[in-house]
């Protein structure tokens, strides 16, 4: 659930990524294949398509509309979003300078169109940056990530890391220690019982606790972040200890 | 027996307040409460005098908002409606002062008047009279007018309790005119709404589709702080109730719940951003924020002083379980007032001298007892237990005479919003909701 709640901006960036990757050669090859099929094919008429943005210039955090317009179109996608209605408009944030390519393909043949956005990112501190950064790295699936790392669970109104809960905590760093791409949150959570401002600072508590144990085995601080839920999101709601006792944890996550 | 007369303060002369505070310490108990060791003033509510047609339904909200708010302010023996005279006098020359004030009804003031509406406009004559007094009974004398519609009819008539309340109730200003802000659970989201002091008129303030906690609104009903979940965690957010939209507070590092107003206008909160939970205070735009406690363990759920402003009381885990403790507003002169248990979510009294928080005093796996309400007196840490076996009680919050506590029984989408006297008396359910948080006036 928190993973499909990723804000826009991250996703995009990754897509960005991808797009710089592999599109730029893949529109040009369709573009090759589709020039010369053309005239031969003489049954369609040829789509048209154009794409605007306003505006084309954004400071980071800011947001632009797209607004597309195609014809005689059967398929029609803007790379990063996926498929999209033959004409419309949508509202993006993208996080870094992206180009929005617009491809109409219809029995005619297949037609683009791209439009540039410039981001203007406000000059990043110069520092560790670059190791980090989702867009150089790797963070693999999540399913490896929870295989690897598993959740950290707490005594009774305790913050404090018990002997399994260290040993959680110590696989946890040698994970991060073996993958320097992956970030990680480490959520707090806390069970029904008590007051709900007090368990949003005991589930701090909690998982700051593992951070710093993460901390202490070498791992980055800017690597690990830590978001307390209280009793707000909770993963069992059934008044039974073992259902406490589930919800008493600290659960790691990649943030992406 | 629980004695209660720190009300006396208000209702009588200074000289009757040196008695007070000469028994309070004479005697093994707490006070608190509401007009406890004099006798309630015994007032009737008449009904108001209409004529039929549009005035009808509206003085029929008027009348039982009038006497629900006589009722509820814990001042008054008011008259049962079986055990007053039928008549509805419409001024001073219809009222007939000897039925009022002798026989059953036996009232020492009776409130009476009319209650007109035409074209859309209502207007209401409301008069209180001493019914001993034949030569100048008048003791009130107010007109009131409003659109008509049941909304006016019902703050017309919380206007005029409060008068009666303030005239005969020692001069203390009534909360008819108040309201309370609280959490709203439904639909996987929980926003902050507002009601009438009575319950009626709920609505929601926020619609952020999210997860909002603990509204705090400011001394001057401007604004209300909360707690607002976002992918980076919780932040202090503020909504501007002049401009009926988000304004900016100052985004803070880590986890920040729990804000709490200063009478002056400054804003306590629970900040992680040193990687620890610890009080910060900063100003009404989050600007200026430093820190006020510094210990290891969760340090939460600060509540200000209304009264001087110079000094906070909080909840710290710093021994283990939660614990309630005060200190002066720069972190200085810490004091523990609770002995054990779990004490948590503290509200200082208007007048400074009473804390009400929510405690379980046999915490633990298995531990018979509950989470109850309890007022404890600042200067002699003694306690009252104000609630019992209502289910688990928390968020404590006092009216702004001090005569009042509401609190959330359960929570989240079952949670509800109580009231009750400072003395533990005249409890009833106000609405569905959850930390509630009652305004400054």
């Amino acid at each position: 659930m928190k993973r499909s709640s990723l804000s826009y901006r991250r996703s995009g960036a990754a897509v960005l990524a991808l797009m710089l990757a592999g599109s730029l050669a893949g529109c040009k090859h369709k573009k090759a294949a589709a020039a010369p099929m053309a005239p031969a094919i003489d049954s369609g008429v040829t789509p048209t398509a154009t794409i605007s943005a306003d505006p084309v210039a954004i400071d980071q955090g800011q947001s632009v509309v797209l607004n597309w317009r195609t014809t005689n179109a059967t398929a029609v996608s803007i790379e990063g979003i996926g498929a999209v209605n033959p004409s419309g408009t949508q509202t993006v944030t993208p996080s870094a300078s992206t180009n929005f390519h617009l491809v109409a393909k219809g029995d005619g043949g297949t037609m683009d169109a791209s439009v540039r956005v410039t981001v203007r990112v406000p000059v990043a501190p110069s520092g560790d940056t670059g190791a980090s950064s989702n867009l150089n790295g790797d963070m693999g699936t999540d399913a490896a990530f929870h295989a690897a790392v598993q959740d950290v669970y707490f005594g009774y109104d305790s913050y404090d890391l018990d002997g399994k809960a260290q040993s959680a905590s110590a696989a946890a760093a040698s994970f991060l220690s073996a993958h320097s791409a992956v970030r990680v949150t480490i959520g707090g959570y806390c069970d029904e019982r008590g007051s709900a401002e007090y368990n949003l600072a005991l589930g701090e508590n909690r998982a700051n606790a593992v951070k710093e144990a993460l901390v202490a085995a070498g791992v980055a601080p800017g690597r690990v972040r830590v978001v307390s839920y209280g009793k707000e999101k909770q993963f069992c709601t059934e008044a039974t200890a073992a259902c406490y006792a589930e919800n008493r944890r600290a659960q790691f996550n990649l943030d992406r | 027996m629980l004695v209660m007369r720190i009300f006396k303060w208000w209702r009588w002369s200074a000289v009757l307040a040196v008695t007070a505070v000469g028994s309070v310490r004479a005697q093994d108990t707490v006070f608190t409460g509401t007009n406890k060791g004099a006798d309630r003033v015994r007032i009737a509510a008449a009904g108001f005098h209409a004529e039929v047609g549009e005035a009808a339904p509206l003085k029929q909200t008027f009348d039982s908002v009038l006497e629900s708010d006589l009722k509820n302010a814990g001042v008054f023996d008011v008259v049962a409606k079986s055990m007053q005279p039928q008549a509805e006098p419409a001024g001073p020359k219809q009222v007939d002062l000897a039925a009022w004030g002798g026989g059953a009804t036996a009232a020492a003031y009776v409130a009476f008047g009319s209650f007109t509406a035409q074209g859309g406009k209502a207007a209401v004559n409301a008069y209180v009279f001493d019914t001993h007094n034949a030569q100048y009974p008048q003791v009130i004398g107010k007109q009131y007018t409003d659109v008509a519609d049941d909304a006016a009819a019902r703050m017309m008539a919380h206007r005029f309790a409060d008068e009666i309340i303030l005239r005969l109730g020692g001069g203390v200003a009534g909360i008819a005119e108040t309201k309370i802000y609280y959490v709203h659970a439904g639909g996987g989201v929980k926003e902050i709404w507002a009601m009438d002091y009575d319950g009626a008129n709920p609505h929601a303030v926020t619609r952020l589709g999210g997860i909002a906690l603990s509204p705090r609104v400011s001394p001057d009903n401007s604004r209300v702080a909360f707690a607002s979940l976002d992918k980076y965690g919780f932040q202090i957010k503020m909504y501007s109730l002049l401009l009926g939209r988000m304004v900016s507070f100052a985004p803070q590092a880590g986890t920040n719940i729990a804000p709490a107003w200063s009478p002056g206008g400054q804003l306590a909160w629970s900040s992680s951003k040193s990687g620890d939970p610890e009080i910060y205070v900063a100003d009404a735009s989050g600007n200026g924020a430093h820190r006020v406690t510094n210990y290891k363990g969760p340090d939460v759920s600060p509540s200000w002083n209304p009264k001087t402003g110079s000094q906070m009381a909080w909840i710290s885990g710093r021994t283990g379980l939660p614990q309630m403790y005060t200190m002066d507003a720069d972190g200085a002169n810490v004091q523990r007032m609770t002995d054990g248990g779990y004490a948590t979510s503290v509200s200082w009294s208007p007048n400074g001298q009473f804390l009400a928080f929510a405690w379980n005093r046999k915490y633990g796996p298995g531990a018979p007892g509950g989470q109850d309400i309890y007022v404890m007196d600042v200067a002699s840490k003694k306690w009252i237990q104000l609630t019992n076996g209502l289910g688990q009680c928390d968020f404590p919050t006092w009216s702004p005479d001090g005569r009042h506590v509401a609190f959330a029984v359960g929570s989240g989408a079952r949670g509800q919003v109580w009231t009750m006297l400072a003395d533990g008396t005249g409890k009833h359910k106000l609405a569905g909701g959850d930390m509630p948080n009652w305004s400054f006036k």
